[in-house]
């Protein structure tokens, strides 16, 4: 029997079942470690037993179909703003003649002039019957006014158009051999409406592909050659050693480092060809195998290792095999090991050396490794740390624990009570851990790099000439993220950055802090107004905003003992709005597409992409008014729930710049041209009813009118909207600025629309009067007829 | 769309690199500066006024003239006889004189005018069968509802042609007269007929199927219209080709005009006549009214034009005139434009106009 609790949280899971062996009933606890995403390789095994949950309407899918809810564009609102409007003036028109036909009327001669006598029947009914009846043949005599045929061109330029984008030679990648796919053709102008672009950084901005650079141990660095062939160079010849003269505790304290990230780890060796998820060889001279894991992170450290010397070779029986420097194989036996999670932030693993040690490897983020460690340099390792993670690498601890027999045994026994426990089980592995991983040796610290994509850069600073703002949303730590955020150009040097962190909540509250900020942001701008400050902010100094996600939701949380505490959500947003970028570090999933939520929800309305290519984008793409998945290594679920996937972020520059460019170009066009033929159109027929005693005589013919809108107005402009480029491609991808102009569904107000529709009255009664005064009275033609 | 990779290698899914669909079919994206729009600008003023002169000479080489007899001269008897419903069998002729100061030169035009006469109501409009004149012969004697109330007549005997648009055709008759002098008359002969469109006297109008039987025998069964004086075959006495459905002035009156103010074609000038071969010398002329139809109910004119044409058609100085129009605004804007290029954005930079 299966209890699940949280079915919509992923990373936990908790549940009991009862196994009925005989009679007795035994009951072992489930965690998420038992439990088997879809997606998941059997291995080691040949079969096992498992219990299908989460069926039905419990599965992710159906649970997270209500929530998606359809995707509209601007132009597609507007279009409906316009309808209603026409709708008023096909009814007014129709009401006017109704009116004016019985003005007209009033004498008895026009209404029933001897050459028109009515029937008996006619004469004898109801005024107010004539009166409806008229007014309803004046709708149908009118009715063509409404661009009916105009949703249909419009779909189909749009389903055309998106062609022109999968089409795309410049948003093909060779690596990948992907191109640009679109999932949605509805949100094609939109494309050229984003005000504010949210950007997954692992995998988006950067490549996800790790890469070890270095390691330190007690502050020595070692750094592995590059090796472009993945040719694994011999012994210790691979490690350069910028801090010499490592004493002989020095050098017990780097095997042990050595060892220690080749044991604590969850990759596994795959000696096939073929493997779903990431693929990296390696050639041991025999066969060629992979590490295969969940993070690339501890790919690139057991390949690094492997460079400086200590080969993961397999998991054999609980046995972790190991080839050292000397070519000898170590084994270890795998006692426990303690997962990682997001909350720890770290992981751990107890091994039993073939000599009989018992030892605790603990590997993690340096905040939480490092309030453990007892003994170590720890000074040395942390000034080391930091200087990575500004240069924008992704850093890890590592440190070490002894174990005696003794102390096992209480591990052991902490970790089975904690996982037979079936209410607040979490609670208790966490406390068991803990305890556990305490008392920790310092060994040192690694460096992995993530690099960032090609053209990275490149297209934030696009972007952002192009009035975008960009967010930045990453479940990295601030320093890495801040790093990255400065190698993308996202913040620039003189980019004022203000910090809305943990660490200033700390020392002051977050009403001041955030007073603070809006102070400084609000003294700025002030003075000036504020399409000023967006059109010229290059020359001002632009504010960068770093956030991390618990105070984040410290701002969003409605809290009950302040009462000012509602306007927190002002204040932030208020800030946001004068910053060109901003950074989110140690963001949740969901966090993420909480935070797009705000901004769609803000007073602007403004239009937002989110770009990712993990699943824990996902909500994200699906939040945002745009979501454009990245076919990254993660999968394709991004792509999936995405509206348009691209192969790489710096497509994104051409997706918006050029094709959103166009296609609002297009769009708007077509839907003005669309109402201002129609008015074209019938306007004339409006006039002609003064002409001919408001008796509702259609002044086209049947077939001309059905026609009209079919084939001899919506071909030309169909064509036209597919077709047209106002601007040349690479003048627009050169001045991304020019991406300002049609923000705001700019081509689509009020007044352009009443321009269109005052030209196409106008265009009318030319058209009207001067058929009108040119066949006057007189033969247009030689024979006289 | 859904499939990760195609295995026929890493480029299959390249686009084809064509410049439709990589979008780089050439454009034509003018960039427009006082050297390349002020020239159009000239030359657009001076096509145009090129055309209005050319035109407005045109225009002025016909001649017209429009004679409203409403109650001009002895026929303002007819008029008030015809304010009187119970007097309209009576008969009533008169005669109205002018004269030509320049001699209409080539073809001359008959027409008959109306004014203020809305033939198109929508219910005017319907009210025909144009299966009923197309010759039908089930038509003929059972017309269409659209004619109501002119589709029989109190007895239940159909009319032929039934309908408020053929019951109210223009009756009135005009006989032209030259006087080259005092005591001289010669009669100015008149085509009257030849002048309908051809497909209206010869697919949309037919008589009904004569089986050799006279045309009177034909439309046997059915009952002139009730405003007509005479029953439709015997429209003209003389010539059977022209008489029933296919009678030229039947066929005329039948299409109907699009603003209450028209004209119709009433005759041509024969100009097989001795004395016409060059068309109309100039003189005096009278014009012999049958005044019959009534106008004033509806505060309406009739008139009489006579107007030779050109390839153009008659005397209209709309079209040269908003030629002329058009020319010199632009002409204008041009000088403007010209004007402010020099004092302002010579050095082009103000010159995003």
């Amino acid at each position: 029997m299966i209890s699940p609790v949280h079915a919509w949280v992923l990373t936990r899971f908790r549940g009991n079942i009862n196994i009925y062996m005989g009679n007795e009933p035994v009951s072992r606890s489930l965690a998420s470690q038992n439990l088997l995403l879809r997606g998941a390789t059997l291995k080691n095994t040949e079969y096992i037993y498992g219990v299908a949950i989460y069926t039905g309407m419990e599965t992710k899918m159906a649970l997270n179909y209500q929530s998606k809810s359809q995707k509209r564009s601007a132009v597609e609102k507007s279009m409906n703003a316009y309808l209603v409007v026409y709708l008023c003036i096909l009814i007014s028109k129709a009401v006017i003649n109704t009116a004016l036909k019985y003005v007209w009327q009033s004498d008895p001669n026009k209404d029933e002039p001897w050459y028109n006598e009515k029937t008996e029947t006619e004469r004898q009914r109801h005024i107010l019957i004539r009166a409806f009846t008229d007014f309803l043949a004046f709708m149908v005599l009118f009715n063509y006014i409404i661009p009916v045929s105009m949703y249909v061109t419009v779909e189909m330029q749009k389903f055309l158009g998106s062609y022109f984008m999968m089409w795309d030679d410049e948003m093909f990648d060779e690596e990948l051999g992907e191109r640009a796919v679109v999932n949605t053709s509805d949100l094609n102008e939109e494309l050229g409406q984003v005000e504010y672009v949210f950007t997954d950084k692992t995998g988006t901005l950067t490549e996800n592909n790790m890469e070890f650079i270095e390691c330190c141990v007690d502050g020595n660095v070692y750094v592995p050659h590059v090796i472009c062939n993945g040719q694994v160079m011999p012994g210790a010849a691979g490690i350069d050693m910028i801090d010499t003269s490592p004493g002989p505790d020095a050098r017990e304290h780097e095997e042990l480092f050595f060892r220690a990230l080749c044991l604590c780890h969850t990759v596994q060796v795959k000696e096939e060809e073929t493997v779903d998820g990431i693929k990296h060889g390696i050639h041991q001279g025999k066969s060629s195998s992979f590490y295969i894991s969940s993070s690339p992170d501890e790919v690139a450290l057991v390949e690094g290792m492997k460079r400086l010397g200590f080969t993961y070779l397999r998991l054999r029986d609980g046995q972790m095999e190991i080839l050292n420097r000397e070519d000898e194989i170590e084994r270890f036996e795998l006692l426990e090991v303690l997962t990682f999670d997001s909350v720890r932030r770290r992981m751990s693993v107890i091994v039993r050396s073939s000599t009989g040690e018992l030892y605790l490897f603990c590997k993690g983020a340096d905040s939480s490794i490092f309030p453990r460690v007892i003994s170590g340099k720890v000074e040395q390792v942390k000034a080391r740390v930091e200087h990575n993670a500004v240069e924008g690498l992704r850093t890890l601890c590592v440190a070490y624990r002894p174990l005696s027999a003794e102390q096992y045994g209480q591990v052991c026994h902490l970790l089975t009570r904690a996982k037979l426990e079936f209410q607040d089980q979490d609670k208790l592995v966490a406390e068991a851990y803990d305890l556990i991983e305490r008392d920790l040796i310092l060994l040192g610290a690694t460096a992995v790099e993530d690099r960032l994509q090609d053209k990275a850069a490149d297209t934030i600073e696009s972007l952002h000439k192009a009035g975008m703002k960009v967010w930045v949303l990453t479940g990295d730590k601030m320093e890495t993220a801040a790093a990255t955020c400065y190698a993308s150009k996202l913040f620039r040097r003189s980019t004022q950055i203000l910090e809305l962190t943990t660490k200033r909540t700390e020392e002051q509250s977050l009403h001041d802090v955030l007073f603070e900020l809006s102070r400084t942001v609000l003294r700025h701008y002030g003075g000036m107004p504020r399409d000023t400050s967006s059109g010229l902010s290059s020359e001002y100094t632009d504010y960068g905003l770093i956030i991390d996600g618990a105070t984040l939701s410290a701002v969003m949380r409605p809290s009950q003992e302040e009462s000012n505490s509602g306007n927190y959500k002002e204040i932030f947003l208020e800030i946001c709005r004068n910053c060109s970028a901003v950074l989110c570090c140690r963001m949740a999933p969901l966090q993420k597409a909480q935070i797009v939520k705000m901004i769609k929800a803000s007073k602007e309305h403004p239009i937002t992409l989110a770009i990712g290519d993990g699943a824990n984008d996902v909500s994200m793409i699906l939040e945002a008014h745009v979501g454009i998945g990245i076919m990254g290594k993660e999968g394709r679920q991004a792509v999936r729930n995405s509206d348009y996937a691209i192969p790489k972020f710096k497509h994104l520059k051409k997706m918006l710049l050029v094709h959103g460019h166009y296609y609002y170009i297009r769009i708007s066009e077509l839907v003005q041209y669309f109402f201002y033929k129609n008015v074209c159109f019938i306007f004339p027929q409006f006039l002609y009813q003064f002409f001919c005693g408001f008796s509702q005589q259609p002044l086209y013919d049947t077939a001309y009118l059905t026609l009209y809108n079919i084939s001899f107005t919506s071909l030309p402009i169909l064509l036209y909207s597919l077709m047209e480029q106002h601007i040349n491609i690479d003048i627009l991808k050169k001045e991304p600025s020019l991406y300002r102009d049609i923000t705001k569904n700019s081509l689509l107000t009020w007044p352009i629309f009443t321009y269109w529709t005052v030209l196409g009255i106008y265009d009318a009664i030319v058209m009207f009067f001067g058929a009108y005064f040119l066949f006057d009275n007189t033969t247009f033609t030689s024979n006289g007829q | 769309m859904g499939k990760a990779k195609d295995k026929s290698g890493p480029l299959a899914r390249r686009p084809d690199n064509s410049a439709f669909k990589q979008q780089r079919l050439p454009a034509w994206s003018p960039i427009l500066t006082a050297n390349t729009v002020l020239p159009f600008f000239y030359l657009l003023a001076l096509i145009c006024m090129l055309l209005g002169v050319w035109l407005l000479l045109t225009v002025q080489s016909t001649q017209e003239i429009k004679l409203d007899y409403t109650e001009l001269g002895n026929c303002d008897q007819c008029f008030q006889l015809r304010k009187n419903v119970s007097y309209a069998a009576q008969t009533c002729s008169c005669k109205v004189e002018f004269s030509i100061d320049r001699a209409f030169k080539g073809d001359v035009f008959f027409y008959y005018g109306l004014k203020n006469f809305h033939q198109n109501l929508r219910r005017y409009m319907d009210s025909r069968d144009d299966e009923q004149t197309l010759g039908r012969k089930t038509k003929l004697k059972n017309p269409s509802s659209y004619c109501e109330p002119f589709a029989k007549d109190v007895e239940g005997v159909p009319i032929a042609p039934c309908g408020a648009v053929a019951n109210s055709m223009f009756n009135d008759s005009f006989t032209l007269t030259y006087h080259p002098s005092r005591s001289r008359t010669i009669p100015v002969p008149l085509l009257r007929k030849g002048l309908t469109w051809y497909t209206d006297k010869n697919v949309k109008f037919r008589n009904p199927k004569t089986d050799n039987l006279t045309l009177a025998a034909a439309f046997e069964g059915t009952r002139q219209p009730l405003y007509w004086q005479k029953p439709v075959y015997d429209l003209d006495p003389h010539d059977p080709t022209n008489s029933g459905f296919i009678n030229e002035d039947l066929i005329i009156w039948m299409r109907e005009a699009a603003f209450p103010n028209f004209k119709k074609l009433y005759g041509i000038l024969n100009r097989a006549d001795a004395s016409f071969t060059k068309g109309l010398p100039k003189g005096n002329y009278t014009i012999d009214i049958s005044y019959n139809f009534p106008v004033q109910y509806f505060q309406g004119r009739k008139e009489v034009v006579l107007t030779t044409l050109t390839w153009f058609g008659g005397q209209n100085y709309f079209l040269p005139i908003a030629y002329l129009v058009t020319s010199s605004l632009i002409l204008l804007m041009a000088v403007v434009l010209t004007l402010a290029w020099w004092k302002f954005g010579k050095d082009g930079k103000n010159m995003k106009e």
